[in-house]
């Protein structure tokens, strides 16, 4: 007998005096709780966004979509990037008056050679307003999951109100499971050291999220 | 469950030394108390958190209802989705398939993110014996490794640990494994954070082959979870050529929309955040992007056994969440190492004698290192009766019984008169003669009186033949004790 049909005799044998629930799973579990916690008004919803985001030391900016393409620039001369890793469908514009030397994410390049890549720039997929949470999904503007790993600084533009949503269960029905998703709140941190939150071990230490408003972005 | 914890003493001796030690008790009292207060205020954000728990008190047993369905659906969305599914009756199995796996790679090294399941089969060891080292890269399971220690928490390995003492572990041990710890290293924790990052990053930069758990399965999607802080499991699950997932088969949820309870009450129960730091999700394989070869093995070692007890196996709805250790007043004083399994605390209480049986001193001493307080229940996020198993356990351990082991059905002996009625009756005296484990939970008293009708719990029934008690719980426990033994001193233990 394999391992597999002895598991899965043990479970039948183990439930025979289980109840089994009849008809559709929707009808089993009994769902009482909130879809999202309070009405909030589009604009309330991005402000919540900008506050959890930045109560988890992420860096907030806000800028209107003419004005991102300038923001970026200074938030990578700010930093002193030299180079900035860009996904293949990242919108050109957005870095076009950014001097950091562009790095495109190839599935040739090794982890050392991201690991000597500065910056990098991304968009997102969704971004979660009762929570802080932005969330990749390795859309063409996104790149893999590596690039936003591996450099230590990370500029992630959200596109509001668009790509906002209250909470997490509006999160999970905009996403896609067969993608392979990252959501981010907050730089990589820490509680194991005496169970209090230390900002900064392997993922980037510095998470700027730039939400940009209006225009065709 | 494998001999994780060769030779370890039963839970009374065991915490009679760990109530002795000053530093121990301090370390663990400063960082469960912290935790309490945070989690209670992230808990208190969320306005509707009683229908949380119980949607996912409900969607964990109702797959526990039809485990073998889900199970055959995850299996069959993990392969169509590009992974491949192994199946592990008992731990050896499980470190036996790992070990082939990184074997065909040709790779001697794989990194690990922490693994509840990896470290109850003992995989680092059996790794180890086939020549193939294993690093664990968590921060406190790093401090555990190099501090050559056991894990004394769910979520914070090293809790047991202060600052002086990881910067003392760090700078003595680090060269050994890898890059040394910097010069003048302080104990800032900072510091120490960054000490790990530069440490660890070598190691994820070549790393070939990953190794992980998963907090959640999505049966109807192949979809594997894996929740986190420190970007070390995104290292592990996105550089490696090749990823070997290890998941106890109780991880499933059915569907994609089951993940919105628990991504809510997960983070909020362990780490009292909004959010942990990163979430990470995958399905199979990402041409171009992660892993190329994805292995899931889906490992039994007494959880089938666990299933089979029907107060028991509400136990396998636990979220590793370790809200349950965090408020035991049992646990924070007597540390996780005196529970002598990776599970420690309540939890650990319940699921221990049920993955391994009954049949060991430590084991049967378990369900006994308890005062019956209730506060695990309040806090479970997925409503755990642990005071209820524990009852129940008692009674299997002094009455005999059925249960089942290993897939068959047998009939336990009563501890009665072995070492291992000794044992627990020692597990029942320690917690009963510290009255400041006591306080904090009598009020649970009453409310377990449902559960031992007319007896004393445990070593009620054990004495009562034997000795001259009270009809109790008529009247609280801690009442009756100090009637009978006098004074209400704290027994040092506070
Ligand atoms: S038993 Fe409940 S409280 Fe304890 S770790 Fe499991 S889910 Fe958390």
């Amino acid at each position: 007998m394999s391992s597999r049909e002895r598991i899965l005799g043990r479970v039948r044998r183990a439930l025979a005096d289980a109840e089994r629930d009849e008809g559709p799973y929707e009808r089993a579990v009994e769902r009482g709780y909130l879809r999202e916690h309070g009405g909030r008004s589009t604009a309330a919803t991005v402000e919540l966004l900008a506050e959890n985001l930045a109560d988890y030391r992420a860096v907030v900016h806000r800028c209107t979509a003419g004005e991102l393409p300038a923001v970026i620039a200074g938030l990578l001369a700010a930093r002193g990037a030299r180079t900035v890793l860009v996904p293949p469908g990242l919108p050109d514009r957005w870095l076009a008056v950014a001097e950091a030397e562009r790095v495109p994410d190839r599935s040739e390049s090794t982890p050392h050679e991201l690991d000597r890549v500065d910056s990098v720039v991304t968009a997102c997929a969704v971004a979660v307003a009762e929570t802080g949470t932005i969330v990749l999904d390795g859309g063409p503007d996104q790149g893999r999951r590596r690039i936003t790993l591996v450099p230590d600084h990370h500029v992630c533009v959200v596109r509001v109100p668009g790509q906002v949503v209250s909470s997490v269960p509006q999160a999970l029905e905009r996403l896609d499971p067969l993608r392979p998703l990252t959501w981010i709140s907050g730089p990589s941190a820490t509680s194991d050291i005496e169970l209090d939150r230390v900002e900064g071990v392997h993922g980037p230490r510095t998470l700027e999220v730039v939400l940009v408003s209006g225009g065709d972005q | 469950m494998s001999g994780t914890f060769v030779g370890m003493p039963a839970f009374p001796r065991a915490a009679h030394d760990a109530v002795r030690d000053t530093t121990l008790r301090g370390n663990l009292r400063h960082a469960t108390h912290t935790i309490r207060a945070k989690r209670a205020k992230a808990v208190a954000e969320v306005s509707d958190w009683a229908e949380l728990r119980e949607a996912g008190k409900r969607i964990k047993d109702h797959t526990l209802r039809h485990l073998d369905r889900y199970l055959e659906q995850l299996e069959e969305s993990v392969t169509a989705a590009g992974g491949t599914v192994h199946w592990a009756a008992d731990a050896e199995e499980a470190n036996r398939i790992v070990a082939d796996l990184v074997k065909a790679t040709g790779e001697t090294e794989v990194v690990k993110v922490k693994s509840m399941a990896t470290q109850e089969i003992g995989l680092n060891e059996a790794l180890e014996a086939e020549g193939i080292r294993a690093y664990e890269t968590d921060l406190a399971e790093l401090i555990v490794q190099l501090g050559k220690d056991r894990p004394s928490h769910i979520l914070v390995p090293a809790i047991h640990r202060n600052r002086g003492e990881i910067r003392d572990i760090f700078t003595r041990e680090m060269s050994e494994w890898g890059r040394p710890a910097p010069d003048g290293l302080t104990d800032t924790p900072a510091e120490l954070a960054e000490a790990a990052r530069l440490h660890l990053r070598e190691k994820f930069l070549r790393a070939k082959v990953g190794i992980s758990g998963a907090n959640f399965m999505v049966a109807e999607t192949g979809t594997l979870v894996v929740v986190e802080s420190e970007g070390n499991g995104r290292m592990c699950l996105t550089l490696p050529e090749t990823l070997i997932s290890v998941v106890g088969i109780e991880k499933i949820v059915p569907t994609w929309q089951d993940l919105e309870v628990f991504l809510q009450t997960l983070p909020r129960s362990s780490t009292a955040e909004r959010m942990n730091p990163y979430t990470s999700t995958w399905t199979g394989t990402t041409d171009g992007d992660g892993p190329a070869a994805f292995h899931l093995v889906l490992l039994d070692n007494g959880r089938t056994d666990t299933l089979a007890d029907e107060v028991g196996r509400q136990a396998l709805r636990c979220i590793r969440c370790s809200a349950c250790l965090n408020v035991c007043p049992v646990y924070e004083r007597a540390g996780g190492h005196a529970y002598g399994s990776v599970y420690p605390g309540p939890i650990g209480a319940i699921l221990s004698p049920q993955l391994r049986g009954t049949g060991s001193e430590i084991d049967a001493s378990l369900p006994y290192a308890s005062s019956l307080c209730g506060a695990c229940y309040e806090v479970c996020p997925v409503a755990i009766d642990i005071p209820e198993v524990l009852v129940h356990l008692r009674e299997r351990v002094v009455q005999g019984g059925p249960a089942t082991r290993e897939g068959n059905k047998v009939v336990l002996k009563p501890a009665k008169g072995h070492a291992a009625e000794r044992a627990a009756m020692r597990a029942a005296q320690w917690a009963f003669t510290r009255p400041g484990v006591l306080r904090t939970g009598q009020r649970l008293a009453s409310r377990t009186r449902r559960l031992h009708p007319r007896t004393l719990p445990g070593p009620g029934r054990a004495w009562s033949g034997t000795r001259d008690l009270p009809a109790v719980p008529a009247e609280p426990f801690r009442d009756w004790w100090q009637r009978t033994h006098g004074t209400g001193e704290d027994g040092g233990a506070k």
